[in-house]
């Protein structure tokens, strides 16, 4: 799973501000990646890291007052970051598929599934209403609904969390798209089920060849769903590589604090690692690398001047970058 | 200050709730009556200074029992009892028992400056007598808490969401509280805040010999936390024990899917085969263990008759095998 050979979603250098009274903001500062067909990229970082904007950017809802003023975003050698309204809707759906975070509130409460899911396949594919319910019935299928042909005329309200998240899936993937933007998928979702959810997104990743961005703060969801990981930090990656050298070598400090913050089920220590302080806010992002207050190796350099994020597999936009294993 | 010795006591609590249809509806359809059994003939003892954890999934009925240990909800049968102990400001008497709840958003009025939040339980209770003694108590505590002094005078907006929790904590403290029900008390944070939080109770635990009924779904947070532990499904406490001995040695088929399916960053389980089916409804809970539909080792005698809970080793087991 190289994202070297032609990627499937290329974003370079992506900029968001939001412009606001005091001037503008910037939420989203030069983001980078690759993702590969068929490949889960996993995006993990704290509440406000910009995690889910740049997921919005790529699908293209971002609302005013934000907007992107710079970089790109090619999907499949087609550059979709300033289409117009209209064909960006087409292809929303069409080439990208998304599954939020309460799957409650992304299906309608008056509309039965099978209607949701009929509209949306008509409104993709050329096929008639007999087909597109056909499809329903087979994408419920897919999602690993039971009694799929009695709950096709069922309403959300009547579909458990797990089994309305699947629904959400099986929407997403009415027109077939090359990629999905997964945003915390199975936050809402007790851990029995959340195994459930990555297993079917991990399978449809496979069987369809249908590239995922994961957006989650969870780093175990990560660890088992992902292929490759991006950290985000107030707004920039701060490393990005395969998951189990980013998990097990992270080379980025604040990568590191994170993983070490994690409590773990197989041992039980007297005090969790912990980083001190909060990710700086929007308007107070400090000079230099944004994590120096916050980070134990910090020195006179990284308070002047911002490091970039290098090219290669495994990366961190780090000046002094940890070597060996940070949490043995 | 401290003391060993049982702080409350739990016995054979139930808290049922009448969801029927009304009356008439149901005079007209020939409905039953349908009670919703959230609670069903749990007990268990939490000594003092020691955290008492309850893990389940949602719909168990861990919230509905830590709203009955805070008489929030009362129990239909059973009884919870309070110990006379020696409190934390030196009288004697039943625990002051305080809640942290889930989400600090919704927790603290935002039209409250944060120096009156916390200095409420102190005004309400008598607990200082004039207001230059409640503004020290509330430096104090914001002190403790790990904030500034100056930050009493802020309100709940100006602050992070792990700042808003420590808030959450400090208006506990504010009530001399020695026993503190905390209702998945960092679930709505991040991991590196979370770690914050859960370093300031353990600390505070041992400054104040705090007892802790902990409730959470997040196993890892509460291998972290617990002394003793309860894993709760549909309703009943299902296994029991010291928490070093259940996640050592898991013998409930319900506590073995819960641990193999937490995603676990250190040895992740990329081939992993989930558990099949999702929690019933309390409202129509199968009949024999209630586990048994989504249990691979179910047998016939499962489907037939509940096993009760009964003691194994250090802690109790509701399971015919194992």
């Amino acid at each position: 799973m190289s994202a070297v050979a032609s990627p499937l979603l290329s974003v370079r250098d992506l900029r968001i501000v939001f412009d606001g009274r005091l001037g503008p903001l910037t939420a989203l500062d030069g983001v980078s990646f690759d993702i590969a067909p068929g490949e889960i990229l996993g995006v993990v970082g704290e509440s406000g890291a910009g995690k889910s904007l740049t997921g919005t950017a790529v699908i293209g809802l971002l609302d005013p007052p934000g907007r992107i003023s710079g970089g790109s975003i090619h999907l499949d050698g087609l550059r979709i970051d300033n289409l117009p309204p209209e064909p960006m809707r087409k292809l929303r759906g069409r080439q990208i598929g998304a599954i939020f975070q309460d799957p409650l509130t992304s299906l309608h409460p008056l509309l039965t599934v099978g209607d949701q899911l009929v509209e949306t396949i008509l409104t993709h594919l050329p096929v008639g209403k007999a087909q597109a319910r056909k499809r329903a019935l087979d994408l419920l299928k897919e999602v690993g609904i039971p009694a799929a042909e009695t709950r096709i005329d069922q309403y959300p309200h009547q579909f458990s969390g797990g089994m309305r998240q699947r629904v959400v899936i099986a929407l997403a993937l009415c027109a077939e798209p090359k990629l999905i933007i997964a945003d915390e998928p199975t936050t809402a979702l007790d851990v029995s089920i959340q195994a459930q959810i990555t297993t079917l997104l991990k399978r449809l990743c496979r069987e369809h060849g249908t590239a995922i961005m994961l957006v989650t703060h969870d780093m175990g969801v990560i660890a088992e769903t992902a292929d490759r990981v991006a950290v985000m930090y107030a707004g920039r990656i701060v490393e990005i590589g395969p998951v189990a050298e980013v998990t097990r070598r992270p080379h980025h400090p604040y990568t590191a604090g994170l993983m070490a913050s994690i409590p773990s089920v197989h041992t039980r220590n007297a005090v969790l690692n912990q980083i001190d302080g909060a990710m700086p806010r929007l308007n107070a992002i400090p000079d230099g690398c944004s994590f120096n207050p916050r980070c134990r190796f910090a020195s006179g350099f990284c308070r002047e001047h911002k490091p970039g994020l290098p090219v290669s597999a495994h990366a961190a936009a780090c000046h002094f970058p940890l070597m060996e294993p940070a949490h043995a | 200050m401290r003391e060993s010795g049982p702080i409350l006591t739990v016995s054979n609590a139930s808290c049922r709730f009448d969801v029927s249809a009304p009356a008439l509806s149901r005079l007209l359809t020939r409905e039953p009556r349908r009670i919703l059994r959230a609670v069903e003939t749990v007990s268990f003892t939490v000594e003092r200074g020691t955290t008492f954890s309850i893990v389940g999934e949602s719909g168990c009925g861990k919230s509905t029992l830590a709203r009955m240990v805070v008489g929030l909800q009362r129990p239909t049968e059973g009884a919870l009892h309070f110990s006379d102990i020696t409190r934390i400001d030196g009288t004697i008497g039943p625990p002051r028992v305080q809640m942290i709840f889930q989400d600090p958003y919704a927790s603290l009025n935002p039209r409250w400056r944060v120096g009156d939040i916390i200095a409420e339980p102190i005004r309400e209770l008598k607990l200082r007598q004039d207001e230059a003694a409640i503004t020290q108590r509330v430096g104090d505590l914001l002190e403790i808490v790990g904030l500034s002094r100056t930050d009493a005078s802020r309100y709940p907006h100006a602050f992070s969401g792990g700042q808003r929790q420590r808030i959450s904590i400090a208006r506990a403290l504010a009530t001399e509280a020695d026993f503190l029900v905390c209702d998945e008390p960092t679930s709505a944070l991040d991991v590196s805040v979370q770690a914050q939080i859960l370093n300031l109770m353990v600390r505070l635990q041992k400054e104040f010999g705090l007892t802790y009924l902990f409730i959470s779904h997040n196993l890892s947070v509460v291998r972290h936390m617990s002394d003793q532990l309860a894993i709760m499904y549909l309703g009943r406490f299902v296994e029991t024990g010291p928490a070093d001995e259940v996640f050592g040695n898991p013998r409930h088929p319900y506590t073995r899917l819960l641990l193999e399916t937490i995603p676990d960053v250190e040895k992740p389980n990329r081939a992993r085969r989930p558990m099949s089916g999702e929690v019933p409804s309390p409202i129509a809970p199968p009949p024999g263990c209630a586990f048994h539909p989504r249990c691979a080792m179910a047998a016939d005698i499962c489907r037939v008759e509940r096993p009760p809970l009964r003691t194994v080793a250090a802690g109790a087991l509701a399971c015919h095998f194992g």
